[in-house]
């Protein structure tokens, strides 16, 4: 077990290394685009250069990229051109912002989902498995743009109940985070609810729970303790790794609200042509992915003992 | 235009398979139903050109509401936008740019990542690791990482968002592909093949891909469905085609801050992309469930 | 006698399942009495409804499923009113059932021992040590090896035949009155199975258990049971005795079911294996009246297809029953089905040679600690040292059970792999090493293949007559369109199927006819030599006799050498000329069929002539049980391949040095350490009684 662990870690590792070197390479190896950034399409040739000597941009490619992923992993990631700061003071409260409202997407979509698929699953095609499944579809076809838009207009415009833009200039606030989870959990849960029903339908179907009926065990416990330990093998892994597509969601939902966030971030410096932001954001957007697969590995060998012990 | 529409609508394996599913669509409403979504969508964009519309860029009035009269005695069935532009004209339009770009997007996507999990789950070996390693190392980018990267570096042009849609979804493409042919390639008919001598390119376009084409209909069906979602939220994000041709995602974006006034205009388009993508879903979900009957 | 009452009893049960295209009836019709402690076989192929009947009595028959009418008592009460807190105590506790498929039918995510605990648990009023104690006890008493390992083991971690065993031990936790058994042991070895029979037969005795055990062959049913009803798509059309059903059978589906299994008694040229034409009706195509009617011999017109056909009691014969209009009138002489003909043909020079052939594979473990320990490679010995010779027009057949490499041979001969060592020579030509690609297409055409699984065979994408035409194309037989497609026509006349299967998807065809299609395949190049891996396995045993017989001749036709890969030692006998039986990468005995068959025996083929069960009342055989089950080829035992198991292992020898081969008559060679006058003393393993006399067939 902790031999695989390792294994998965180096794996994860590598992947990091590879995917650094890439995003280097696309940003940085055009040195005088960098300074172009830097100091503003108006800067001269010269003037770029000697920016260039100062900031240590003529070592070889490679020491500069050691000396970069050095300073990444001590935090160091560079001036922020947009907001006249280092970067690390802008990104950290963003991440911060950015990981309660995911934190609580979670919090509500995991179980919300994980009920749903089960109770739809344990009786196939009977009244609540199609109604979950048909709100599950209806819910994953409205993008969180569309249904942002139509939650703003019924609770924002027209019943007057909640803020439009959740900026929290007054510090934290219930009714500010409330539409963007809200919005995240309705586009969110039906992917994972899908899943979790055609695992736990596919297993109620299998000849081990036919065994452990006919064992005359009770019904509750045929579903406690054996459908539900091999039905939820698969949603764990899907859950996990969709922090890799929760990123889009949240941020059409920074986008949309306002809400200081990470991935608002990210988007606004890849407009603005922020380099060391770009940089400094899909660094960390790409280890939170590579590290979500890393645990989904884990938790998947850890559930599942065919694969445990072999 | 049309022309185009028509042939990217599906894709090619697609289509063989589609004709004969008429028949066994009958025995699912939810795919008729959404089936019937697609073609309303498709049969007006085909039609865009010659409906009596507006010109979607021209400024007209600004700020009318749903039903009110036209200035030159027409009637703005869906109201006008900030910028006195017919919305109908313009949801009919966009619907065309989406559909053309999604289904195109989709269909490269599929080839690449049909031919990557083929040749990495029938070949396997050297081929296997490679491609299966290059797909972990995209698939470890957040998608929308990857969208913004490449079209921030390359610029937003059909072709970028084709390419940014390719390298998102042909790994999971890919995926799938892999799966189904690991299983597959264990069938005494390939074995059959393998004896009498045939090559494993024919072995994997001939006797392979076909018999994969059940559970990758279901999953392009989504796909479509997903990549207009994608490329609508690229629109929304400032990531789209550029201005000025109408854009769905790039229309509720727009008027999104007026909504406290004229909340249609940026409602009507979020309900054109979510009715369109429901059709998608809808059909996958019916071709599943006759599937899983037979 | 009379007035005991029955454990159980279905009485007129009507069983239907609910699909999209209405309802369908599974079961028509059927009448069954248990009595304690008897054992009762139900029979019948794929389809025919006999595990319906079972998951019936467990009242489990799914959302689609339901009892239409009839009634089943358990111990006198009617199970269909019980409510289901009433149902779940009976359930595992006083009817308890073992599965077709153990892996399956074990959760793959919880221990073993907490599976089985759960079962006195949920009955009785036991502590968790106490289940947990009973648990250990059971896997004692049904031989398993090391059984407080097992208990904390997941079912992935056992072997097949093992996972049987724990099936059975949580069948009985519960000493139940009633065993349902369902096609326990078709998933495993015939040596495995021998031994998962023998242990069913011994606790039933122990524990007085009635048992009902499903299975489509003849010849376990005859090993386990009492009594038997024999199904045909639905209905029982035969109930009696085991002896009366077998030795004086009344129906002609059952009397056709005898006649196309081949028998120890049964030659190729003095009793050609039967078949029964046509095939299985589906559910709602069943004909009127009788539903054997278009299949019978014996069919008469007005009588058979009017009305439905009643089961009537056969005269002096107490419970005999029998599904058929005019049975008292029949003339079992007049039937007048065409039997399997099988010339006897001289066999020509040697077309096959294979000389010391190893094929060997490497694994290579990825885990850290197989690296750190250098043995990151491990070599599978496929096949070791393997030589044998086929003729022209002779079938050779190549026996034995999982893991003995037999097909890692067929894929060395095709082509596939390329030997390790030493030479596989067709027609003067050494093909070792010579991968299918690099072979002219001729020689491609000379060697094919007629594949096991007939659902499997063919590619469900393209039609039938393009598969065979491309197959003619592709060995460079005819080129023009117009001649290949009289081709195709030529090849399905030759494996008698209509000519408009040409047009025909894989998938409207019954397995019987695919597998035809899969022999017009193999043919297509006129083949020197075709390997048949067991090809008539998978299909029903009614439908096997043509299958065969339509191979043998044809390549009795087109002398052509058969290499028949098969486990199934009834069908060997019949059928081939030579033997080679192999066991873990090893052949450990050839020889012609007469020679394999009778003593002296390889310990090996000893106990794979014991495991055969064999449908025949006046066969007796001798009991070899084999402990344990075959090792992985991953990990061969030192010494002597088969040792671990050997019945008649005679010390360290055996554990540290290859037998030496040793030649008998002229070809037949055994593998093994014993001495000759042990060979020598070896008596037949199969015996016939006939008329009071014993005579030896093999």
């Amino acid at each position: 077990m902790l031999i695989l662990a390792f294994r998965r870690f180096l794996s994860m590792a590598l992947i990091m290394v590879i995917v650094s070197f890439t995003l280097f390479a696309i940003f940085e190896s055009d040195k005088l685009a960098v300074a172009g950034k830097v100091l503003g399409p108006y800067s001269s040739t010269e003037q770029r250069e000697l920016w260039l000597e100062n900031n240590g941009y003529n070592e070889p490619f490679l020491e500069r990229y050691v000396t970069w992923v050095g300073n990444a992993l001590t935090g160091d990631f560079g001036y922020s051109i947009q907001y006249k700061s280092p970067v690390s003071e802008v990104l950290w409260p963003r991440l911060a912002n950015t990981a309660i409202l995911a934190g609580l997407y979670m919090a509500f979509m995991i179980p919300l989902s994980l009920t749903l698929g089960v109770i739809a699953g344990m009786k196939e095609g009977s009244l609540q498995d199609r109604v979950v499944s048909v709100g599950s579809v209806l819910t994953t076809s409205v993008p969180e743009f569309a249904s942002a838009t139509f939650f703003s207009a019924i609770f924002v415009f027209w019943l007057g109940w909640l803020p439009g833009t959740s900026a929290m200039t007054s510090g934290f606030s219930w009714a500010e985070i409330f539409l963007p989870v809200f919005v995240l959990v309705v586009y969110g849960f039906g992917y994972t609810a899908r899943m979790t029903r055609a695992s736990m339908a596919e297993v109620m179907t299998s000849h081990y729970i036919r065994t452990a009926v006919l064992k005359g065990i009770p019904y509750r416990r045929v579903i406690m303790r054996h459908a539900l330990r091999n039905a939820l093998i698969a949603p764990f892994t899907v859950i996990i790794l969709q922090l890799n597509w929760l990123l889009s969601g949240v941020i059409v939902v920074e986008v949309f609200f306002a809400y200081k966030g990470f991935g608002k971030l990210l988007l606004d410096g890849a407009l603005f042509g922020d380099i060391y932001v770009i940089e400094a954001c899909t660094l960390v957007a790409v280890f939170v992915a590579v590290f979500s697969q890393f645990i989904s590995d884990i938790g998947y060998t850890l559930l599942n003992p065919r694969i445990r012990f072999t | 235009m049309t022309a185009e529409i028509q042939s990217n609508d599906t894709s090619p394996s697609a289509l063989s398979k589609m004709v004969k599913s008429i028949g066994l669509l009958r025995e699912s409403p939810i795919a008729i139903f959404g089936l019937s979504l697609i073609l309303f969508w498709v049969i007006l964009a085909i039609l865009a050109p010659v409906l009596p519309l507006y010109d979607p860029n021209a400024p007209l009035e600004p700020f009318k509401f749903p039903m009110s009269e036209a200035r030159d005695g027409g009637l703005y069935w869906l109201g006008t936008d900030h910028k006195g532009r017919d919305i109908l004209s313009r949801v009919i339009f966009g619907a065309q740019q989406v559909l053309i770009w999604a289904t195109t997007a989709t269909v490269v996507a599929y080839i690449v990542g049909m031919l990557m999990g083929v040749i990495a789950g029938y070949l396997g070996g050297w081929y296997d690791e490679v491609i299966s390693f290059i797909s972990n190392v995209l698939l470890s980018f957040p998608v929308i990482v990857l969208y913004i990267i490449i079209i921030t570096y390359l610029g937003a042009t059909g072709f970028n968002i084709v390419l940014a849609v390719t390298f998102a979804s042909a790994p999971g493409i890919m995926r799938i592909v892999r799966g189904l042919v690991l299983d597959l390639r264990t069938r005494d008919y390939i074995f059959a093949a393998q004896t009498r001598g045939e090559s494993s390119m024919y072995i994997m376009l001939v006797e392979l891909l076909p018999n994969a084409r059940g559970p990758l209909i279901v999953d392009a069906c989504l796909r479509l469905g997903y990549t207009t979602i994608t490329i609508a939220m690229l629109g929304y994000l400032g990531l789209g085609l550029p201005p000025p041709d109408p854009d769905w995602g790039k229309m509720i974006a727009e008027t999104q801050p007026l909504g406290s006034f004229a909340g249609h205009m940026a409602v009507v388009p979020a309900a054109a992309i979510s009715s369109l993508v429901l059709g998608f879903n809808l059909l996958a979900d019916g071709l599943r469930e006759i599937s899983m009957k037979d | 006698m009379e007035e005991q009452t029955p454990i159980l009893e279905c009485r007129n049960l009507c069983i239907s399942y609910d699909t999209r295209g209405g309802e369908i009836p599974a079961v028509i019709d059927f009448n069954m009495k248990v009595m304690p402690g008897q054992g009762v076989g139900i029979v019948g192929e794929s389809g025919c409804g006999k595990s319906t009947v079972a998951l019936a009595i467990m009242q489990y028959l799914g959302s689609n499923g339901y009892i239409k009418s009839g009634e089943i008592f358990f111990h006198g009460r009617d199970m269909r009113t019980m409510s289901e807190d009433e149902l779940r105590a009976l359930r595992g506790s006083k009817i308890a059932m073992i599965y077709q498929e153990p892996m399956a039918s074990l959760n793959p995510s919880m221990k073993i021992g907490d599976q089985l605990a759960e079962v006195p648990l949920f009955h009785e009023d036991v502590t968790v040590a106490e289940a947990k104690e009973r648990a250990l006890a059971l896997l004692e008493a049904v031989k398993l090896p090391d059984p407080k390992r097992i208990m904390d083991s997941y079912p992935h971690q056992i072997s097949g035949g093992q996972q049987q065993r724990v099936v059975i031990a949580m069948a009985l936790l519960s000493k139940p009155d009633l065993l349902l058994l369902d096609e326990p042991t078709t998933a495993l070895d015939v040596t495995v199975e021998r031994g998962i029979v023998e242990l069913v037969k011994e606790i039933s005795a122990e524990f007085g258990t009635a048992m009902i055990y499903i299975s489509h062959n003849l010849g376990l049913i005859l090993d386990t049971c009492d009594r038997v009803t024999v199904m045909y798509s639905g209905e029982a059309v035969e109930d009696g005795t085991v002896h009366e059903v077998f030795d004086d059978m009344k129906h002609p589906y059952t009397s056709g079911l005898f006649a196309s299994i081949p028998l120890p008694g049964a030659d190729k040229n003095e009793r050609p294996l039967v078949p029964i034409p046509g095939q299985l009706p589906l559910p709602h195509q069943r004909p009127k009246g009788c539903f054997f009617g278009p299949r019978c011999a014996f069919f008469t017109d007005g009588v058979c297809n009017t009305d439905k056909v009643p089961m009537r009691p056969v005269p002096n014969e107490e419970a005999h029953t029998v599904r058929c209009a005019r049975f008292e009138e029949i003339d079992w002489a007049e039937g007048d089905h065409e039997a399997v003909s099988v010339k006897s043909v001289k066999s020509g020079k040697v077309v096959l040679k294979v000389r010391n052939m190893k094929k060997y594979y490497e694994i290579k473990s990825s885990s850290v600690i197989a690296m750190i320990r250098g043995d990151a490679v491990k070599t599978v010995k496929a096949n070791e040292d393997i030589n044998f010779d086929a003729r022209e027009a002779e079938t050779v057949a190549i026996v034995g059970e999982s893991g003995c490499g037999k097909s890692t041979f067929a894929k060395v001969l095709m082509g596939l792999e390329e030997a390790t060592a030493g030479e596989v020579i067709l027609n003067g030509e050494d093909l070792a090493n010579v991968t299918v690609q690099k072979r002219k297409a001729q020689t491609v055409g000379h060697l094919q293949m007629v594949f096991q699984n007939p659902f499997d065979t063919l590619n469900p994408s393209h039609s039938v007559g393009s598969q065979i035409a491309r197959v003619i194309r592709k060995f460079g037989v005819e080129k023009d369109p117009d001649k290949v497609r009289a081709k195709v026509n030529d090849l399905l006349d030759l494996v008698k199927l209509p000519r408009d299967f040409a047009h025909r998807r894989p998938r409207q065809l019954s397995g019987g006819q695919k597998q035809r299609i899969g022999i017009a395949r193999a043919f297509a190049g006129n083949p020197a030599v075709v390997v048949a891996d067991e090809p008539v396995s998978a299909l029903d045993v009614s439908v096997q006799a043509a299958v065969t017989g339509l191979l043998t001749e044809i390549q009795n036709e087109l002398r052509s050498t058969l290499l028949f890969i098969s486990h199934d030692l009834s069908v060997v006998r019949y059928l081939s000329d030579r033997v080679v039986v192999m066991y873990l990468g090893h052949i450990v005995e050839q020889g012609t069929t007469d020679e394999v068959f009778s003593p002296p025996y390889h310990p090996y083929t000893e106990a794979l002539l014991s495991a055969v069960p064999i449908a025949d009342t006046s066969v007796e055989q001798k009991q070899i049980i084999l402990e344990g089950d075959i090792p992985s080829a991953v990990n061969p035992p030192p010494g002597c391949p088969f040792q671990t198991r050997c019945p008649r292992k005679i010390g360290s020898i055996c554990e540290t040095e290859l037998p030496p081969l040793k030649e008998f008559q002229d070809g037949h060679r055994i593998l093994c350490h014993l001495d000759d006058d042990v060979f020598e003393s070896m008596e037949p393993v199969i015996v016939m009684h006939e008329d009071g006399d014993v005579v030896a067939v093999t």
